[in-house]
């Protein structure tokens, strides 16, 4: 092959310089291996396997037993897989829009305004990302504790209540609560991207806008917020991804089970379960492949969105 | 476009900043002021000083819980982890920015879409994996399929376009020296920034890391941080509520050191990312 090339290059003429330097392009993909054993051996293979196993009825001892498509039938009318996906779902959109309506509005204003100290500012806005959240949920479990939590210690100190509260057992208020743990850990994440989506919008927008006499407000509706789309985009879509993948927060502060009365059962609680407590494997991997269709439906139409935004 | 406010907004602006700053570091302040009280003071009483019972609690914790062995696998296991992803991570990325392969753009495009793939979708799979090549409640399972991270991939490649030109590769070339002799005298260092970038990144996931090994490993001998403090979480009942918040605050303060040390790396780590979308 190599031989041929440079027999080729010598046959069209090309400079002799080029015929000189030797070929070494081929280590390219001697370089490659590694990276590629490792993914089709460890992320690939257990891919295509869960696959498998997600058309087979597997308690993880006996041996997997075909079933073809019945594990995905099951699926389909599984009103626990619903209520898993509604959960996740509202809890992601209730923790998701104050994140990114505080996160432009903060960066906005670093933008905009001097502000002293703005680099510690934007670091302890990201230090609650920092820590797993199996260990915020833990956390926020001895916080919220019965009867002696904290909060229930300064509630009942300031005499706000008669007396102490079970706070775990409510589904809203978990589930809120989640969304509420879920904008403390993320704001200053999506702040940072904001904030470097704006640095990239060029000063002379600005400049003309408020030579015309727009106020600041005019600015960001007008032109701030316009040119952000695809940076919003971008984090709506990695948020979404995320979000579906909620499960540490969802199985410390409960039993581990979803309780109570399965509001905080996610999608990713509910495979856990059905495959490493349960020992359904064949169902639990079907599981797995239901939220990967339902991220890729997802994705499928916000660049849908985005792309027809760019053709116009 | 920085423009000088008017006093009375400024100060709005400030209050605004500083409550919110406030906001994020309480849950981490009370779980500190926690560490250092009794059970009985915890359980009687809501304050915001710190008590003087932190050494008792130290010694309390380290009979009850294994947190410090539970640290040092974490440590392993991250520290095992992010070289092995930053050194294989830089390789691939040298591949594609130094040599013009036949269908280097088409493995390019592969390793970006692996990105959207959610991690628990092989999980099964990798258990299966596991169980099959007898390598289940060991680290090999955390550490080796770790180390096929495609954004970092991506993010070192970026840099490495720019930062290494193909005169510099001829002329370690012309003085002799063999290709993976150029990727490590090279290479490496010039990569090094980007690669330091990734590397926080992936300590943090790695160290963070709470389904895998609640999945891979049964022996309590072998937790990791997060597991072991989650397994606390059941206990939360338990009388000693002081000796918990010292172990989550025990498993919390390394990385919040190592951020306020390498904080601005992070931060443009994650701005260079965003900005390339």
């Amino acid at each position: 092959m190599e031989v041929a090339r440079q027999a080729e290059r010598t046959v069209l003429g090309r400079t002799p310089k080029k015929n000189k330097r030797i070929d070494k392009n081929r280590y390219g993909y001697y370089f490659l291996v590694p990276f590629a054993v490792i993914f089709i051996v460890f992320n690939l293979y257990p891919i295509l396997y869960t696959f498998y196993l997600s058309m087979t009825s597997y308690d993880g001892l006996n041996k997997p037993e075909f079933v073809g498509l019945a594990n995905y039938v099951t699926l389909a009318r599984d009103p626990l897989f619903y209520q898993a996906f509604y959960n996740t779902v509202k809890i992601w959109i209730v923790g998701f829009i104050p994140q990114i309506t505080m996160a432009l509005i903060i960066a906005y204003t670093f933008t905009i305004a001097k502000v002293k100290g703005a680099a510690l500012f934007k670091a302890v806005y990201y230090v609650p990302n920092l820590v797993t959240a199996a260990t915020i949920g833990v956390l926020f479990s001895a916080i919220l504790g019965f009867p002696n939590g904290l909060l229930n210690q300064l509630l009942l100190q300031w005499n706000l209540i008669d007396g102490p509260m079970n706070f775990l057992t409510m589904p809203h208020f978990t589930q809120n609560t989640i969304a509420a743990i879920n904008w403390w850990m993320w704001f200053g994440n999506n702040m940072l991207i904001c904030l470097a989506g704006m640095s990239a919008i060029s000063n002379d927008y600005y400049e003309a806008a408020k030579i015309d006499g727009a106020n600041l407000a005019k600015i960001f509706t007008s032109i701030t917020l316009p040119l952000m789309k695809p940076i919003l985009l971008y984090l709506m879509l990695t948020s979404f991804i995320g979000g579906l993948q909620l499960f540490d927060l969802a199985q410390v502060m409960t039993d581990g089970m979803g309780a109570p009365n399965n509001a905080l059962n996610t999608l990713v609680l509910y495979l856990y379960n059905q495959g490493f407590v349960f020992n359904n494997f064949g169902y639990s991997s079907a599981i797995a492949y239901g939220m990967f269709m339902i991220i890729l439906v997802f994705s499928c139409i916000l660049f849908l969105l985005s792309y027809r935004k760019k053709v116009r | 476009m920085k423009r000088v406010m008017k006093r009375p907004l400024k100060y709005l602006l400030y209050l605004s900043l500083i409550l919110l700053a406030v906001i994020c570091f309480m849950p981490f302040y009370l779980m500190i002021v926690n560490a250092t009280r009794s059970n009985g003071e915890i359980l009687s009483q809501f304050r915001f000083i710190p008590g003087t019972y932190l050494l008792q609690n130290f010694r309390d914790m380290s009979e009850i819980y294994n947190v410090f062995g539970a640290f040092w696998n974490s440590v392993f296991v991250t520290v095992s982890a992010t070289v092995l992803t930053c050194y294989v991570s830089a390789l691939t990325a040298f591949a594609f920015a130094v040599y013009r392969f036949r269908g280097r753009n088409l493995l390019f495009a592969l390793v970006l879409i692996t990105m959207m793939i959610p991690s628990q979708l092989g999980i099964l799979g990798l258990y299966e994996l596991s169980a099959a090549l007898r390598i289940l409640n060991t680290y090999t399972p955390l550490i080796i399929p770790a180390a096929a991270a495609a954004p970092a991939v991506f993010f070192i490649k970026q840099y490495g376009e720019i930062a290494l030109p193909p005169s510099l590769i001829e002329a370690a070339r012309v003085e002799g020296a063999k290709e993976l002799k150029i990727f490590h005298a090279i290479g490496l260092p010039i990569l090094a920034p980007a690669i330091a970038t990734m590397a926080i990144f992936q300590f943090v996931a790695n160290w963070n890391n709470y389904l895998y090994p609640l999945i891979l490993l049964f022996d309590p001998e072998k937790y990791t941080l997060p597991v072991l403090i989650a397994s606390m979480s059941s206990s939360v009942y338990d009388p000693n509520l002081g000796v918990l918040y010292l172990a989550i605050a025990v498993s919390t303060m390394p990385i919040m050191i190592v951020f306020f040390f390498c904080s601005k790396f992070v931060i443009a780590g994650l701005t260079a990312g965003a900005v390339k979308e």
